[in-house]
């Protein structure tokens, strides 16, 4: 009933309606399918809480239950971004799937914006389960506002590690495709101090640190809970600024030139 | 008959019944696409009428999917140009009246199939209802299911229901019946001369000659890129047809396609087939020549000759 109602106003020239409408379907069955979809929603809600079990709640009322908060939180939402942008959209593009969509009328910016909206919520699903585990298991107190920021954060950071995604999509072949982002995501949260602060790296490590997109979110994260490096917060968003339209840029000479040469 | 029924409904009144025959939905004009080294198009030109089903029928590799693609904006030619429903078929507007069904080598499996029909029909201005969609492409009992439980069939028409989804005036068919069995393969068809009925345009893909002589009201034969041959499956059947002839001979092939009427000689075994308009005169000639000719059997050519005499590379067969 609804939607017929929705249809018949969109009736020509297509409304604003019509696309909210678009906007919101796409967006929901995205997120659905991903929940569905258990190899993704397991490993990439289940990772952070599980290590959080393992590692925030063994160090209950010290600074590691709380510095794993963010940190993880970081994590959650680089691996919902590579996983769901990177497999989702190269998985979706190899077997036709995208091509069936493109030719329907559905804007191409509504799959890309519901992809990534999936992958925020699951990122929001994981900054809520790591701030619950860290009040009842890792005895951390935090106030209002921190855990808003942090949320807030998690949010922003999708947006670099979506435009990642959507470089390893239109980079890596769809088979090889968990591999290769399990080959760069674990090294570079590792080297970026989701599992521990970055002075306990080696050296030859923290060298390479700065030149992380992960780095660099994990500090902004970091910041609202006091455990970042010090120095002023802006050369963080920068960076990931930076990162972000680098990654879009270099997609988006790939996608025009692979659109070019079929 | 309700499926008919039902779409004529909802057919926002775009298309004047009984469908008119002059007016051209869709055009390829003198195309030529290439991917690297192969050329999958040369030069090939096509329409398609209002109302009018069309088959494309060729081999495997002959252009029939990149003919598709190209209607559907989803690549664009190297030359020619690409006209569909007066626009350029890139343009988001003109996808609005136009459904498709392509060769999709996986459909996310974790969406119901109403789910993936609801999605579907959010794309539209004026969608068919979701329960038409389904009692059209014969999804009842399975509606509910994740795409990923269904049987091969039923996907196909699970697609061939989300290509009905925005109720189109324009449908793009790429071998919608490959994997289904013959029931399924019938029903389908009967769906088809459905949207006929309703004076939908249609265009679909296939190799399947059987499939091309039910369905459409012409047929376009096409092989490495090239138009062979185009008419009602009639005047395909005519191009080539006359009889086959086959029989055991010493005579030279090569000698054997230069006699008059010849269209195709094709080696079979220790026998010769011969396709000739005018078998009378052929075997004449063959019979004066060898007398050791033995095994002699004069028959109908069936429009599966015709086909192949038309896509192998006998020089006869240029059209």
């Amino acid at each position: 009933m609804a939607t017929n109602a929705i249809a018949v106003s969109a009736a020509r020239p297509l409304s604003l309606g019509y696309y909210v409408h678009i906007f919101g379907k796409e967006t929901q069955y995205e997120f659905v399918k991903m929940l569905r979809t258990k190899a993704f929603s397991l490993s990439v809600l289940g990772f952070p809480i599980m290590f959080y079990l393992l590692f925030g709640s063994s160090n209950r009322h010290n600074m590691f239950a709380r510095y794993l908060m963010p940190s993880y939180s970081c994590m959650g939402v680089v691996s919902a971004c590579l996983f769901g942008i990177g497999m989702g959209i190269a998985m979706e593009r190899a077997q036709g799937w995208l091509e069936l969509k493109q030719a329907s009328p559905m804007p191409r910016f509504a799959y890309l914006t519901a992809k990534t909206l999936s992958c925020a919520a699951f990122a929001l699903v994981i900054v809520a389960a790591l701030l619950v585990l860290g009040i009842t298991l890792g005895g951390v107190t935090l106030t209002a506002t921190e855990a808003l920021k942090l949320a807030g954060v998690i949010l922003a950071g999708s947006l670099p590690f979506t435009a990642m995604g959507l470089l390893v999509a239109l980079l890596v072949p769809a088979n090889a495709g968990p591999g290769v982002i399990n080959l760069i995501y674990l090294p570079m949260s590792f080297a970026s101090g989701f599992w521990m602060p970055v002075q306990y790296l080696p050296h030859w490590l923290r060298v390479i640190t700065p030149a992380l997109p992960t780095y660099h979110l994990a500090q902004i994260a970091l910041n609202i809970f006091g455990y970042a490096q010090p120095g002023s917060m802006l050369i963080h968003w920068e960076a990931l600024a930076g990162f972000t339209l680098f990654m879009l840029g270099a997609a988006w000479i790939l996608f025009t030139r692979a659109e070019a040469r079929s | 008959m309700s499926a008919t029924a039902v779409i004529t409904e909802a057919t926002p009144a775009a298309w004047p019944v009984p469908p008119s025959q002059t007016r051209t939905v869709a055009r390829l004009h003198s195309v030529t696409k290439r991917y690297g080294q192969t050329t999958a198009l040369d030069k090939f030109s096509l329409e398609l009428k209002a109302g009018e089903v069309v088959a494309l029928l060729g081999p495997n590799g002959a252009g029939k999917t990149t003919a598709v693609r190209l209607l559907l904006g989803l690549i664009s030619p190297d030359s020619g140009t690409v006209r569909v429903l007066g626009r350029d078929p890139r343009d988001a507007d003109a996808r609005t009246r136009i459904g498709a069904m392509l060769q999709v080598s996986r459909v996310p499996e974790m969406l119901r199939v109403r789910e993936h029909i609801d999605l579907f029909r959010s794309y539209y201005p004026n969608p068919l209802p979701a329960a038409d969609v389904i009692r059209i492409a014969r999804l009842e009992g399975f509606a509910d299911q994740m795409f990923g439980k269904l049987s091969g069939g039923q996907k196909q028409r699970a697609l061939f229901g989300l290509a009905l989804c925005g109720n189109p005036d324009l449908i793009f068919l790429d071998e919608p019946t490959v994997g289904m069995d013959i029931e399924t393969r019938r029903a389908l068809w009967d769906e088809v001369r459905a949207l006929s009925a309703a004076s939908k345009t249609v265009l679909l893909t296939t190799h399947y000659l059987e499939e091309a002589d039910m369905l459409a009201h012409r047929i376009v034969v096409i092989n490495k890129g090239g138009l062979l041959c185009e008419g009602t499956s009639t005047e395909i059947k005519h191009r080539v047809s006359g009889r086959r002839i086959r029989c055991i001979t010493q005579l030279d092939r090569e000698f054997l396609a230069t006699l008059p009427s010849v269209a195709d000689v094709q080696q079979d075994r220790e026998a010769v087939v011969i396709l000739a308009e005018h078998p009378e005169a052929v075997v004449r000639e063959m019979l004066l020549r060898d007398e050791t000719l033995h095994g002699l059997e004069v028959s109908a050519a069936a429009l599966e000759d015709a086909f192949l005499a038309l896509t192998s590379d006998a020089p006869a067969t240029q059209a």
